[in-house]
Parts: C-alpha cells; sequence; structure tokens
C-alpha cells in the first residue's frame, strides 16, 4: 500500500479552518457578555441612583463624562448583543427561510435605529 | 393476542398533562425568555434617553406613561438582568469547556439561583432606599 504524502491530522481543522470565518457570531457574543459583566452593575447603578430624582439631576449626570461614557459603552454592548442574541432565538423558532431573513433584518434595523437614538441622546447631554 | 413482555423496558414519553420541565431546561428556556425580555427592554432605554435629551417636556410624557407601571417594569428589568448575568456566568464556564457533566451542571445551576436571588434583593433594596430618601 502506498504511503500517503499528505500531512498528518487532517481530520482536525488547523488555524480557523478552510472557511476561515464563521466562529465571529459566536465570538462577538461572548465579549459582548464579558464587556457587560462590568458595565451593567454600573448602568443599574446609574439607573437605580436617578429613581425619584428630577430631571435636572438625571440630566446632569449622564452629561458627566464618567457616567455618560458609562451609558454609551452599555449601550453599545448591550444592543449589539441583544442583535446577536436574537438572532439565534430567530434562527431557532423561523424555519422559513424568507420569513427568518425578512424577521432577522427587520429585528437589526429597529436595534440600529434604537441604538443609535440611545447613544446619540447620551452624545447630546455629553456634549451640552 | 400478543403478549407483552414485561422485560423489555421502554420508555415512557413525558405525560403533557403532569409533565414538569426539570431544572436544567426549565434555567436554560428561562436565560432565553429573560434575553428576549431584555431586549426588549432597550425600547424603554432608548425612549428614556430621547426624552432626557429632548427636553423636561418630552420627559414628563415619559414619566407620566411609565408612572403607573414603571416601577414594576424597572423591578422587571432588575430581577432578568440579575438572572441573565449569573446564569450568563455559567454559560461563559460552559464555554471553556467546564462544568459540562450533569452533577457540576447542576451545582453551577443552584449557584446561580442563589446568586440571582442575592442580586434581586440587593438591587431592589437599593432601589427602595433611593426611592424613598
Amino acid at each position: 500500500m502506498a504511503k500517503t504524502t499528505t500531512s498528518p491530522s487532517l481530520k482536525a481543522a488547523r488555524g480557523l479552518g478552510s472557511a476561515k470565518e464563521g466562529t465571529d457570531h459566536w465570538w462577538m457574543q461572548r465579549l459582548s457578555a464579558i464587556a457587560m459583566m462590568i458595565l451593567s452593575p454600573l448602568m443599574i447603578l446609574l439607573v437605580i441612583t436617578l429613581i425619584g430624582e428630577d430631571y435636572a439631576t438625571a440630566v446632569a449626570k449622564l452629561g458627566s463624562p464618567f457616567w455618560g461614557g458609562v451609558a454609551l459603552l452599555f449601550i453599545c454592548a448591550s444592543f449589539y448583543h441583544a442583535h446577536l442574541g436574537l438572532q439565534v432565538v430567530i434562527e431557532d423558532y423561523i424555519g422559513s427561510h424568507a420569513a427568518r431573513l425578512v424577521t432577522i433584518i427587520l429585528v437589526r434595523g429597529g436595534l440600529i435605529v434604537l441604538g443609535l437614538i440611545a447613544a446619540l441622546s447620551v452624545l447630546r447631554l455629553m456634549l451640552a | 393476542m400478543t403478549e407483552q413482555n414485561p422485560s423489555v423496558q421502554r420508555p415512557l414519553s413525558p405525560h403533557l398533562q403532569v409533565y414538569r420541565l426539570p431544572l436544567l431546561p426549565l434555567m436554560s428556556i428561562s436565560h432565553r425568555v429573560t434575553g428576549v425580555g431584555l431586549a426588549f427592554g432597550t425600547l424603554v432605554l432608548a425612549w428614556w434617553l430621547a426624552a432626557l435629551a429632548t427636553g423636561p417636556g418630552a420627559y414628563a410624557v415619559f414619566t407620566a406613561f411609565m408612572m403607573p407601571l414603571g416601577g414594576l417594569a424597572l423591578l422587571g428589568w432588575m430581577v432578568a438582568i440579575a438572572y441573565h448575568f449569573c446564569n450568563g456566568i455559567r454559560h461563559l464556564i460552559w464555554d471553556t469547556g467546564h462544568s459540562l457533566d450533569l452533577e457540576s451542571a447542576e451545582k453551577a445551576g443552584i449557584a446561580v439561583l442563589i446568586g440571582w436571588v442575592i442580586l434581586s434583593v440587593a438591587m431592589v433594596a437599593l432601589a427602595l432606599f433611593f426611592w424613598l430618601t
């Protein structure tokens, strides 16, 4: 029997595998989760300390560099994480390819709009 | 008539009227439910921030709309985020390949439930403190 000249262990993918991509979704969902392990306690603290406070206090707090920055980073991580998570849920429960694609696009579009509204609002408060 | 062989142990399908999800599947679907709920919560977050950036009038509309059930919504948000946070850590540990067997998954699940209750109580207590003072 002829000895094979191929390299050993072809059964295991080397590096990122032949497709070079495909792990992004999984990886980014984890990275945004780790980011929120730090950001969400701060965001909750921000919300809780504003309970019962008036408009001016809330505006001043969100306009401060630290709390405004916390809110901005939380918005980036949470809307991104929500998009990735909802996509998985949609892929799991919507069987029809067309309906699935349309739903994912609508959800993504909605989250982009909401995320922009949220982030630009905080920026406006910080730059005011 | 064919005789049933009593030594053959076939699995019984779940009796749907009395079936209850075991702890781990229940915790798994709860992660999803809280995740989707929190995603819907971004609607309120965006509205709150937009109202703050627009002005006192827009903020008054927001608080007027949120006032009757706002506290309840906030409570739900905190309880959901506490659960998704604790159980998410368990998922991150699983992702490293650790505690994937049934026994450690159940142990970690109970730890998650304990952490969830502690976090929720702490947050609600802090919220009540800021609300009442």
